[in-house]
């Protein structure tokens, strides 16, 4: 029997589906991504961050703060949105565009750090990789997602990848994040089978 | 929002969405590329029944730089100037299989009327003496700029407000966007009727600049329309530039924050002199180039999804 008190808790509001990563997965992920890209990278020279709208500005952010802290020095991070360039614009209504800013001294040569929370059929990607051709000519684009859930439709994969989560097309990844969302950080999942499955690991 | 032909057709969170869009936009400005996908094979028609060059060339850029198709009709050296009718004219363009009509027309109402006539959306680029909602959205926008939200700011629209279609949608979307308005004109160029307007709206009428100025956090000078001046409106220019210009005097007791508008063109000397249109405090270039970014805006909404 449900305890009264908790018939309105903030755990029964939340969706349905269950926790893949936590608040300690989360940061535990962005940390070896920060890792790697140092290590690839030989360091921080060059590299520019750019988050996508809306999550992955604020993941972004985190990164180059994480980077600070391994190597200290500040890489310039900016944003970059993808509106203008999606290739569904007619089937949907009107989405609104958001800002791109880019670091003052551009892209040209550059090693850009693109970051987006989920990695899905990578028709995000591709009109990112459109909207950066008309800022500049970076020396190389690399690709970090906190997750990768598969169904691609275009020939893009990932450099650095919090949590690769084999999911079915009919279910649905919900990136929270406290800068964005409130509350706590957490990836969750639901639909398709999980929409039965109700019990929280939280 | 299938069509934009008045200010009135915005809500306040559309007008502050079209306002956000508009920001985004403006980046393309400076970039070195200054092409944006959102539009790719739609086909705009700029109809132009008046002379502008601006208005004009600010909506061709927009929708160029959203990679639309764009084509500009003028009356002169077409059909129209062999006698063909508006609508004739329209339903011939949009036969070509268009999908936005921009349009200028000397009778107020004209881009109403031709909604009726085609599926293709419509904006209202200037009709007659009756709106210009576009102008008001790139006032309000690069007013914004400088002042932060407009919400409970003080724009006093000063000038020859009989003739002028560009207060009409100014007053309308300030008040839509939580702005006092004070117009500020001579008696003889204030619009008939204006005391029932005014009570309706909310805005104030004053005849007197001098009083106003201080307490304004925007001015929008309006230009004389000499070419509509057949009656007399002011015994002299130089008399209408002592009572309603904004001169280097007047131009002192401005508040330091507060900001100079006009939509141009300007007659320098007139209503407003060199020393205020090229001031710290005017705004009247950001005007121009905010033009291309707020019509981007304008477009990529009325263009941009599925209907």
């Amino acid at each position: 029997m449900t305890r009264p008190d908790l018939q309105h808790s903030p755990q029964q509001a939340q969706p349905l589906g269950r926790t893949v990563l936590s608040s300690t997965d989360i940061s535990r992920a962005l940390r070896r991504i920060a890792h790697e890209i140092v290590e690839h990278n030989k360091g921080t020279d060059d590299l520019v961050v750019l988050g996508i709208p809306t999550r992955g500005n604020v993941l972004a952010d985190r990164l180059v703060a994480l980077l600070a802290q391994i190597e200290g020095t500040q890489v310039p991070v900016g944003s970059l949105d993808v509106t203008m360039y999606r290739d569904d614009l007619r089937r949907q209504p009107v989405r609104a565009a958001a800002a791109t800013r880019i670091p003052t001294d551009g892209i040209d040569d550059k090693i850009v750090v693109l970051v987006d929370d989920v990695l899905y059929s990578g028709r995000t990607v591709r009109a990112a990789l459109d909207a950066l051709g008309d800022l500049g000519r970076p020396r190389a684009v690399r690709l970090a997602v906190l997750v990768d859930r598969g169904h691609r439709e275009l020939p893009i994969r990932a450099d650095h990848v919090g949590k690769n989560l084999p999911t079915a097309k009919a279910e649905r990844v919900a990136v929270r994040l406290v800068e964005h969302d409130g509350g706590v950080d957490q990836v969750r999942i639901a639909g398709g089978a999980d929409d039965h499955e109700t019990g929280e690991q939280a | 929002m299938r069509h934009l032909l008045s200010a009135a057709d915005l809500s306040r969170d559309d007008a502050l969405q079209l306002l956000e869009t508009a920001t985004a936009m403006h980046d393309v400005q400076h970039r070195e590329v200054k092409k944006l996908p959102a539009l790719r094979g739609r086909t705009v028609v700029n109809l132009f029944f008046e002379d502008s060059t601006r208005t004009r060339s600010s909506f061709e850029i927009a929708g160029k730089w959203l990679s639309a198709d764009v084509i500009n009709v003028s009356a002169k050296g077409s059909s129209v100037s062999k006698g063909e009718s508006l609508r004739d004219t329209v339903m011939t363009v949009a036969a070509m299989g268009i999908d936005g009509l921009v349009i200028r027309h000397h009778a107020s109402g004209a881009p109403q009327q031709v909604t009726q006539w085609v599926d293709a959306m419509v904006v209202n680029a200037g009709d007659g003496t009756h709106e210009h909602p576009t102008q008001a959205l790139l006032d309000a926008y690069t007013m914004q700029t400088r002042l932060g939200d407009l919400d409970g700011r003080h724009v006093a629209i000063v000038g020859d407000l009989t003739h002028s279609r560009v207060v009409r949608s100014n007053l309308i979307l300030l008040r839509t966007l939580g702005a006092r308005v004070t117009l500020v004109a001579p008696p003889t160029l204030m619009p008939s009727g204006v005391g029932a307007w005014a009570a309706a709206e909310g805005f104030a009428t004053s005849y007197d600049l001098d009083e106003v100025l201080p307490d304004a956090d925007a001015v929008m000078m309006l230009r004389v329309q000499k070419e509509r001046m057949s009656g007399g409106f002011f015994p002299t220019p130089r008399e209408y530039t002592v009572g309603y210009g904004l001169t280097r005097e007047r131009l002192a007791r401005l508040a330091p924050h507060a900001v100079i508008c006009h939509p141009g063109p300007m007659n320098r000397g007139l209503e407003i002199t060199a020393d205020a249109a090229d001031s710290a405090q005017s705004l009247i270039l950001d005007q121009v180039s905010a033009g291309v970014a707020v019509r981007m805006s304008v477009l990529y909404h009325l263009l941009g999804g599925s209907e």
